[in-house]
């Protein structure tokens, strides 16, 4: 039944006759599953080399090109058990893999300096105070210069850039300070060094360095992760299309290989992967995951069709489009656009902290050099003093104090199914009083659902169940589903629109509409008891049953809303379904305020409304038409069932047929929150011990070395109570 | 104090080579897989028991 997939677009030339490919590969999370997957590939001949990485749950191959059919891998995974499917790294993922393996190594260089200087400065301090000649610390001064000046020059230039850009659009960040901080240490240094004084502060301000390179580190290589696993997602979800080739032969491709201009084909049940336009064809379209909406629509020549769409009854023709014509895609990219420069605004803890940081800091060594040259020391101790009040309150653990704490608290929300598509997402998260829900898809499950499974008998079911696996129909698909059916039944016949039918033991069996079934009488009661679900009815020789086909909620919604409102947090819903749907969802999840049939402009317009009363919203959907909304509030999170945009636009997305991530995401944030405050106050308590002591002229090499480092180990240490087990 | 014109040019020397040989780890793509790295060290060596294993 599986298609076969077209894996040309993925396959490389790994040199020398060999061809590479890249799988991400569904159910990989323990050693055993390495193991057990290299093991059996290797012994395929002409397989070179099959690596897997735990970490990104993705498996290299390598083998003699020509020799195998990439497919062989695949049904092999399958045998093994584990579902597999080519994939490509995007830019973005690329990008961050990158930055993350550049921090490393400038964080090696960092690290191996400070290691090497401090041997170097160990004999000076004791030598300080025992029987060194000048010449021989001076020679170690230098020495120390010579590991340390080029060192920092290559690693601590993301401080250096990263603080020039901020100057340069006339603002300040936490870079500013820290540049100053390391550029000034190692200038006093090297003059020390050449008028043969006493003390040199190049151990410190490597050490500075590669803290801080730590913590950038951790802080990239969590984002490269999550990409990663975003890349698999993509990856699993398979999205292939049907295209022709040419006016009468079709071929699977995957999505990404589709290009503007190409027509493909989209039958009953399948999900259309690309924005096109009819050419051929009609057909009932379910556009739910786009609009809300869960009546289906009817698509005819010409009308749009969106990636997502779902086809329900007949076959389409469609010409792919780059940017679809429709009226919506447009109105909702537009909308993005003034969501998005909105949200660009917010100002993050970090950057309101430097704000104030840096102005103080410099003031308070301003002071100190005018303050000492009042009180008649001469011009070079002020300077010094100065400069080493710099150096002690340069904000080593202010640098640490954040991103070590979005580190631990990413990997915590990781753990229980969040992925975090923005850096300040969890501080944004931790600050919101409001909750505004979608339901399609959101609130409830983005499958169909059988709602009577209890009133048939089982039998009845199972049987019913392994008929359905025969069509492509979603309503038939969710009774194979829930009856768990994994045997077709053979030789059965499939009445196009109507439903399937064939013989079972010798009765004849049919399912499908309730009139091919003779069961219309059925199917009234049902929907006049339930008016929003699908009926699909099945007879077996002279017995009739009816299934009532319907989205059901999350099987936690309630709770996750109750939970929501125990913390104080209001809840509603909004909707682009009709009213009674969003009504009966409403009342049985206990949400006073909701609102129906909402535009994607109305969605906004009720976002900005709660805005300007002083509400911080965190926006749940997954619709196309959420993504302005989901762009607009405060904070936002998807489904991972939710269209690519939303996925994109949201700043968190959350796995699972639960809703609990949304109730984690916020517990976690806040207590994230709390912590980066309590470390940013750790941070100036540490300044305020440290800085009278600089301001008084007594910091020595070794002072500086160790506040240093003991501030920026609290501060880590601190962080890794994000991870403590109580909030979940 | 001669010992000096050895002992420090060896320190460096040998500092040098370890920072090098931390390149050639990350280059090599050794910090990639980390979880795995992890497992790889304690797993049984090639087919010890190549047919033995249950489901």
């Amino acid at each position: 039944m599986q298609a076969a997939i077209d894996f040309s677009h993925y396959l490389k030339s790994a040199g020398t006759g060999l061809v590479h490919l890249d799988l991400a590969v569904e159910g990989i999370n323990c050693a055993g599953c390495m193991a057990k997957i290299e093991r059996n590939l290797s012994t395929i001949p002409d397989v070179t080399s099959a690596r897997v990485n735990l970490t990104d749950s993705r498996l290299a191959l390598e083998w003699k090109a020509g020799a195998l059919d990439p497919a062989l891998f695949v049904s092999r995974l399958a045998e093994l058990g584990y579902k597999a499917y080519p994939f490509e790294r995007n830019d973005a993922e690329t990008l961050e893999a990158q930055r993350a393996q550049g921090l490393l190594r400038r964080l090696g260089v960092a690290a191996f300096a400070a290691m090497n200087v401090m041997m170097l400065s160990v004999p000076v301090w004791s030598g300080n105070v025992s029987d060194m000649l000048p010449e021989q610390r001076d020679f170690f001064h230098w020495l120390s210069a010579l590991i340390v000046l080029p060192a920092a020059a290559y690693s601590a230039q993301p401080f250096f850039s990263s603080a020039l850009s901020a100057l340069r659009a006339r603002g300040v960040n936490m870079d500013v300070p820290i540049s100053i901080g390391i550029v000034l240490a190692l200038a006093t240094s090297v003059i020390e060094t050449v008028n043969h004084a006493e003390h040199a502060y190049f151990d410190a301000a490597i050490m500075l360095i590669a803290f801080l390179l730590a913590g950038r580190y951790l802080d990239q290589n969590m984002r490269r992760r999550t990409r990663a696993f975003a890349g698999n997602l993509a990856a699993l979800k398979a999205e292939t299309a049907t295209k022709f080739i040419n006016p009468t032969e079709i071929r699977t491709v995957p999505a990404a290989a589709i290009r503007p201009g190409d027509v493909v084909l989209l039958r009953p049940g399948e999900r259309c992967a690309v924005d096109g336009n009819v050419i051929e064809g009609r057909s009932d379209v379910d556009q739910s995951l786009i609009t809300g909406e869960t009546l289906p629509a009817m698509a005819t020549p010409g009308s749009a069709i969106f990636a997502g769409t779902l086809i329900r009854s007949g076959t389409l023709r469609v010409r792919v489009s780059a940017a679809s014509g429709g009226t919506l895609l447009d109105e909702i990219s537009q909308l993005l656009d003034r969501a998005l420069q909105a949200r660009s605004r917010y100002l993050r803890l970090a950057e309101r902290a430097s704000r104030l940081y840096a102005p103080v800091v410099h003031a308070t060594a301003l002071i100190t050099m005018l303050g000492w040259l009042a009180y008649g020391a001469s011009f070079h101790d002020s300077i010094v003093t100065a400069i080493a009040v710099l150096i002690i309150t340069c904000p080593c653990a202010l640098g640490l104090a954040i991103p070590a704490v979005q580190t631990v608290a990413s990997g915590a929300l990781f753990g229980s199914g969040v992925l975090l598509n923005a850096g300040d997402a969890i501080e944004r998260i931790a600050e919101i009083d409001r909750v505004i829900f979608d339901k399609t898809g959101t609130l409830t499950l983005p499958e169909l659902d059988v709602a009577n499974l209890a009133d048939i008998p089982d039998d009845v079911v199972k049987l019913a169940g392994r008929l359905a696996l025969s069509s492509r129909h979603p309503v038939a698909a969710a009774v194979a589903r829930k009856a768990g059916a994994a045997a077709p039944l053979p030789d059965i016949q499939e009445e196009p629109g109507q439903g399937v039918h064939g013989f079972y033991e010798g009765r004849p069996i049919r399912l499908g509409r309730p009139s091919f079934c003779g069961a219309d009488d059925l199917a009234n009661e049902l929907l006049c008891r339930d008016p929003e679900a699908s009926v699909v009815a099945f007879r077996s020789g002279e017995c009739r049953y009816a299934f009532a086909v319907r989205q059901r909620l999350r099987p936690d919604a309630a709770e996750v809303v109750a939970g929501l409102a125990r913390m104080g947090i209001a809840v509603e819903i909004v909707s682009g379904d009709r009213e009674p749907a969003v009504r009966l969802a409403a009342e049985v999840l206990g949400v006073r305020e909701w609102r129906a049939e909402v535009s994607p402009v109305d969605k906004i317009d009720r976002i900005d409304e709660l805005v300007r009363q002083g509400c911080k919203v965190l926006m749940v959907g997954d619709g196309l038409n959420d993504a302005p909304a989901l762009a607009a509030a405060h904070a936002s999170m998807s489904p991972v069932t939710a269209t690519h945009l939303s996925q994109t636009v949201a700043d968190a997305v959350f796995l699972g047929e639960r809703l609990v991530p949304v109730l984690t995401a916020v517990k976690v944030s806040r207590k994230a929150l709390r912590l980066m405050r309590q470390n940013l106050w750790l941070a100036v308590i540490y300044n305020l011990l440290a800085v009278p002591i600089a301001i008084a002229g007594l910091v020595t090499p070794l002072i500086a070395a160790a506040a240093m480092s003991g501030s920026s180990v609290i501060v880590m240490l601190n962080a890794l109570r994000a991870r403590a087990r109580e909030m979940v | 104090m001669e010992i000096l014109v050895f002992l420090v040019p060896l320190a460096l020397a040998l500092g040098f080579v370890g920072l090098l040989g931390f390149l050639w780890s990350l280059k090599s793509g050794q910090y990639d897989d980390l979880d795995g790295a992890a497992w790889r060290a304690i797993a049984d060596d090639e087919p010890a028991n190549g047919q033995g294993r249950s489901k």
